[in-house]
């Protein structure tokens, strides 16, 4: 009879664990990012064309060239790739070589983008299958990659770059060999 | 008492709507602009060769549409590539239809989707170190229901 007893209330301990559970799982945030797993990974290799007439394309051999870089995964149809535009002419201005990635974009509307945000790029490839951006974890645009000198990625910035994040990106970059 | 006052609150609620009609007009049209307005914010490129065309051969098109049912959509996280008309799925499943028209097992690209983008990319259950708990545990409460149950059932034909 006592051992019965113990055992229901045991059953309702459990149960009620469980839905405490439940409701500290349900009250967290949910990060809807989802993060490369590429990181610490070479870049996969690929060879993409010019996407505007003023500056040459983007190949994975340019990025083992032996100085880390930031690569910019970018599109003019971005809103958000807008607002993070001063902060990589900040980053630029820092020392920063930034290539970029210009994603599903036709060439007069990343050449319009360019005249009206800024072209901290020293160089840009056109990805219009996203076949780059898929090889490499990213999951939107904009996205920031920081490659080291070997072409190794190093870390992923999700989202437009904000002021603060300014700093960060300049350290992992040094992190990188700098 | 004069026979028309009794008219009176109806007619200012008549002028009442009719003053405001114009005014819910706009609101509804600046709504409805502002549900258009996020489509603008789209890429012009049309969709990769493979997005939406299937491979000639039925047998490969069969294998790539199984596939492209069990990986989730980046952009729209409650769906599989199969299901969405974004742009990023339409990309993915161009992936998935070359690599199988080049040979590639189903598995070696869903392989492939997960290196990138973690099991999180992928719907099929996966048996790994963080996920063996849910297949076991289903095993273990069996084996313990039957274990009552044998139990009750010799207790009574005693």
């Amino acid at each position: 009879m006592i051992r019965g007893r113990i055992f229901l209330w045991g059953l309702v301990a459990l149960t009620a664990g469980l839905f405490g559970l439940f409701a500290y799982q349900l009250s967290q945030p949910k990060d809807e990012f989802i993060q490369s797993t590429m990181i610490g990974k070479p870049i996969p290799p690929f060879d993409l064309p010019p996407s505007v007439p003023e500056r040459p394309g983007l190949a994975s051999g340019n990025l083992a060239d032996g100085q880390p870089k930031l690569l910019n995964v970018f599109a003019s149809w971005c809103v958000p790739c807008i607002a993070e535009a001063p902060n990589l002419a900040r980053l630029e201005a820092a020392g920063a070589n930034i290539v970029g990635i210009a994603i599903r974009d036709r060439s007069q509307d990343t050449e319009f983008f360019l005249r009206q945000n800024g072209n901290p790029f020293s160089r840009i490839g056109r990805d219009d299958i996203s076949a780059v951006q898929l090889s490499i974890g990213s999951s939107g645009v904009p996205e920031t990659f920081v490659i080291d000198g070997q072409g190794i990625i190093r870390y992923q910035h999700i989202g437009d770059i904000r002021d603060s994040d300014v700093a960060l990106l300049l350290e992992k970059l040094k992190e990188a060999g700098a | 008492m004069n026979p028309l006052s009794f008219l009176h609150p109806i007619e200012r609620l008549v002028r009442f709507v009719l003053r405001w009609v114009p005014a819910l007009a706009g609101i509804t049209i600046a709504a409805l602009a502002l549900c258009l307005g996020p489509a603008a914010a789209q890429d012009l490129l049309p969709p990769a060769p493979y997005a939406y065309r299937q491979l000639d051969d039925p047998k490969l098109e069969a294998k790539a549409q199984a596939l492209m049912e069990t990986l989730r959509c980046l952009k729209c996280q409650g769906q599989s590539i199969a299901d969405s008309d974004a742009s990023m799925a339409g990309d993915m499943r161009h992936q998935v239809r070359t690599r199988i028209a080049a040979g590639e097992s189903p598995e070696a690209i869903r392989a492939w989707m997960i290196e990138r983008y973690g099991d999180y990319v992928s719907y099929k259950p996966e048996l790994s170190t963080t996920t063996w708990p849910l297949f076991a545990l289903p095993v273990l409460l069996i084996a313990l229901a039957a274990l009552i149950l044998g139990r009750r059932l010799r207790g009574r034909g005693k």
